[in-house]
């Protein structure tokens, strides 16, 4: 009796789990199989899918990469003629950028630089680990930029940049001497008139000095995924700032400001895109004297900006909305005068609230750029409908757009996986 | 491809700017060395970019050969891709220099919004398409049809007044662009297809069963076709028209893009001694040189060899000459003489 216990010594050995609570089978029961309802829609779904892909799948895998015409893709394969974008590969996504057939050197070079270089002076912006002093290239790029894809002399973008060097000059001069007010004023002029006076004849002084240059590149040149990815990048870039201003500009309590904000806001959402595109390429050819030349991706770029500067404000508002009255207050009580406030407590959270709206927004923005195909831009839509109006190619519908469309949504799917880490980086809930 | 309702809005600003913007367009093309010519985004035989994004076809052979009598080089040409809607506007605001861009030359066009149509390069025309299995041999037999049809266009207009004129009714199906009409032709979205018969053609040349469609023999509108400048600066209208008769003379004439030079040498024909420069000083009187047409024949050849290397019968649009051969050959195409 004296060892007898009910209680067991030793550990029972580790069993595997029952087979259905591991592995493939556990999520299959969890996630697919979960009640009959359920397991109904599944059946269905995986029907769907096998109908859906038996009738594309063969369509297109048994197709032809190497055609020279829509009539030999139909000799070799009876499915899809890739052979288009094979062929057109480079169009779709250079446009008409010179490619050495027309006696120039070829130049796409300097698109496949830009967009390199354009990613190197996006990620100081995106990842908050790069070092900081890459911000510096970051804020040269833009002229940097503009010079590789449209050319001309390298003095143009450098009398632009020395404009901003003269304003912080005339600021850092001034602003002991006469006050900030007045420095501030003065730094907004000086390079105004610099630019408008002074940087065309100095530059093209520079360049009969020094003709440092690229080939000039007309904007008729530009096209397909680049001219795209232009708009949408310049576009992108200025409308956020100008949608905080706004934004900010709404809540203002100085009545001037906040009235024109809204105005603008509500009278930029109350007009399509189209139509603004419309006045960028047709009305603004009335208003300006005869013989002015504004370039008509500039004035796209304009009116994208201009656009979607007015719903980037909102969407800020929105998270402005969202962010307690108190961290208003406590910015007050810590005494930060308006601008720090806003900088340091209000737009950190504000911004973070609104990322979902705000990465919206620009994917909206990237898309609405095929609009501009209404205006005769060769964007990628545009060149569809180009290239298909070439005899080998008339007929072909789906392998084009399905390419236009996989173009796209590499884009998109790198802004939306951008804009999840970017909210789990910032997570500081529980 | 013809009328837009932004029509009325444009009217009014065109007529104000093109007073203005239309002086001197001969030397404002000879400054900027380039001539800006506007053509469409891409139809088929008439205006396309290639794989390396030099634009081809009919109209564009307007463009190139107005270039090279002009400025001596058939590829001093900026082409400007215009959309039924901007084209007009492009043309009155002086972006473009001349429209190349099968543009039906009506009425309002020509007065209302102050364009001049230099001539007809092509005698277009509505027409239809069916598929054989339907059965139909003319289009009075449609009674009751479903009707794939652009909108806007004056296409549409004109199949309703062609209906309504043959106490017919039909159901259209509408359509936005001819690439989606394609698709909804062959789905069996509607019975019937109509457009201009030279788009007709070209869409059948890319059925992969094209012999199973034919198209109907009525042609139910008049559509000439043809590249215009602004109104007011009369000499550059002179030029792009005697420019593209030059190219119609030279196929009267016989001049080939193979004997251009041999007849440029001088021969027994006083006309084309005239045409080509080797008598008397015609292109003197409207700013050029002597041998300016030449240079326009030399670029594609005559109007006949245009026509066959772009939309002739060799190539996959097919399309006979019809209308359009010389009026010796029972067509429409016809100059005036060159004296």
């Amino acid at each position: 009796m004296k060892n007898l216990s009910y209680v067991r010594t030793e550990m029972l050995p580790e069993q595997a789990p029952p087979v259905g609570e591991t592995g493939i089978i556990k999520w299959m029961r969890e996630n697919l199989f979960s009640g009959w309802m359920n397991s109904i829609l599944t059946i269905l779904g995986l029907v769907a899918v096998y109908f859906i892909l038996l009738e594309t799948l063969p369509w297109a895998l048994d197709s032809t990469w190497n055609a020279g015409s829509l009539n030999e893709c139909r000799e070799n394969a009876p499915g899809a003629c890739w052979a288009v974008i094979n062929e057109r590969f480079p169009q779709l996504v250079f446009g008409f950028y010179p490619n050495g057939t027309d006696g120039d050197p070829d130049q796409r070079w300097r698109i496949i630089v830009a967009f390199v270089l354009l990613l190197v002076a996006v990620a100081p912006v995106l990842f908050d680990k790069l070092p900081r002093k890459m911000i510096l290239f970051s804020a040269i790029y833009p002229f940097f930029g503009y010079w590789l894809l449209w050319g001309g002399t390298i003095w143009g973008p450098l009398t632009a940049i020395a404009g901003f060097a003269i304003a912080y000059i005339v600021y850092r001069v001034l602003a002991p001497m006469a006050g900030n007010l007045v420095a501030v004023i003065a730094s907004i002029l000086t390079p105004i008139v610099w630019w408008l006076f002074l940087a065309g004849p100095i530059a093209g002084a520079l360049g009969d000095v020094a003709p440092i240059g690229l080939m000039a590149i007309p904007s008729s040149k530009f096209g397909g995924l680049a001219l795209s990815v232009i708009i949408g990048v310049a576009g992108i870039a200025l409308s956020f700032p100008i949608g905080v201003l706004l934004a900010l500009g709404r809540q203002s309590n100085l009545f001037i400001i906040k009235t024109l904000s809204v105005a603008y806001i509500e009278f930029i959402r109350g007009v399509p895109l189209i139509t603004l595109l419309f006045v960028a390429s047709v009305l603004l050819n009335y208003f300006l004297p005869p013989g002015t030349n504004f370039d008509i991706i500039l004035r796209v770029v304009i009116m994208v900006t201009l656009f979607s500067a007015a719903y980037m404000a909102e969407v800020i508002r929105g998270g402005l909305a969202a962010l307690p009255r108190g961290q208003y207050e406590a910015a007050d009580a810590l005494g930060l005068d308006y601008w720090k406030a806003n900088r340091l407590i209000i737009m950190p959270q504000a911004l973070k609230i609104a990322i979902p709206g705000i990465v919206g927004t620009f994917i909206g923005l990237f898309k609405d750029t095929t609009l501009v195909s209404i205006i005769g831009l060769m964007d990628p839509l545009a060149l569809t409908n180009a290239i298909r109006a070439d005899q080998d190619w008339n007929g072909i519908v789906w392998e084009l757009y399905l390419f236009v469309a996989l173009m796209f949504w590499v884009f998109t799917f790198f802004m939306s996986r951008y804009s999840m880490y970017l909210e789990r980086k910032l997570q500081t809930g529980h | 491809m013809k009328n837009s309702v932004i029509f009325g809005t444009v009217a009014a600003a065109a007529s104000l700017a093109a007073g203005l913007a239309s002086a001197g367009t001969l030397d404002d093309v000879k400054a900027k060395g380039e001539l800006a010519c506007g053509v469409t985004t891409g139809l088929v035989g008439f205006a396309a970019p290639d794989a390396n994004g030099n634009w081809e076809g009919f109209d564009v052979a307007v463009c190139r050969a107005v270039a090279a009598a002009v400025l001596g080089d058939a590829n001093a040409v900026k082409f400007v891709p215009t959309t039924g809607k901007t084209r007009f506007t492009a043309l009155a605001s002086g972006e473009i220099d001349m429209l190349a861009r099968n543009t039906t030359w009506t009425f309002s066009r020509d007065v209302d919004l102050k364009f001049t149509f230099v001539g007809v390069n092509y005698y277009d025309g509505q027409g239809f398409m069916v598929p054989k299995e339907l059965g139909v041999s003319s289009a009075k037999e449609l009674d009751g049809a479903t009707v794939c049809i652009q909108t806007g266009t004056t296409t549409e207009l004109n199949l309703a007044d062609y209906f309504r004129s043959n106490g017919m009714s039909y159901e259209p199906v509408p359509i936005e662009t001819n690439a989606e009409a394609q698709q909804q032709f062959l789905a069996g979205a509607c019975d019937v297809f109509t457009t201009d018969a030279s788009g007709l053609a070209a869409t059948r040349a890319t059925f992969e069963n094209a012999d199973d469609y034919m198209l109907l023999p009525e042609i139910i509108s008049k559509e000439p076709l043809g590249p215009l400048v602004r109104h007011g600066d009369e000499q550059w209208g002179d030029i792009v028209r005697w420019t593209l008769n030059a190219l119609i003379t030279a196929e009267e004439l016989g001049i080939t893009s193979a004997n251009l030079e041999e007849m440029a040498a001088g021969t027994n024909n006083p006309e084309i001694n005239r045409l080509l420069g080797t008598e008397g000083d015609l292109g003197g009187m409207f700013g050029l040189d002597k041998e300016w047409a030449k240079r326009a024949i030399a670029v594609g050849g005559n109007y006949g060899e245009i026509f066959e290397k772009n939309i002739g019968e060799n190539t996959a649009i097919g399309l006979a000459r019809g209308l359009n051969a010389q009026w010796k050959q029972g067509g429409l195409i016809y100059s005036p003489p060159f004296r």
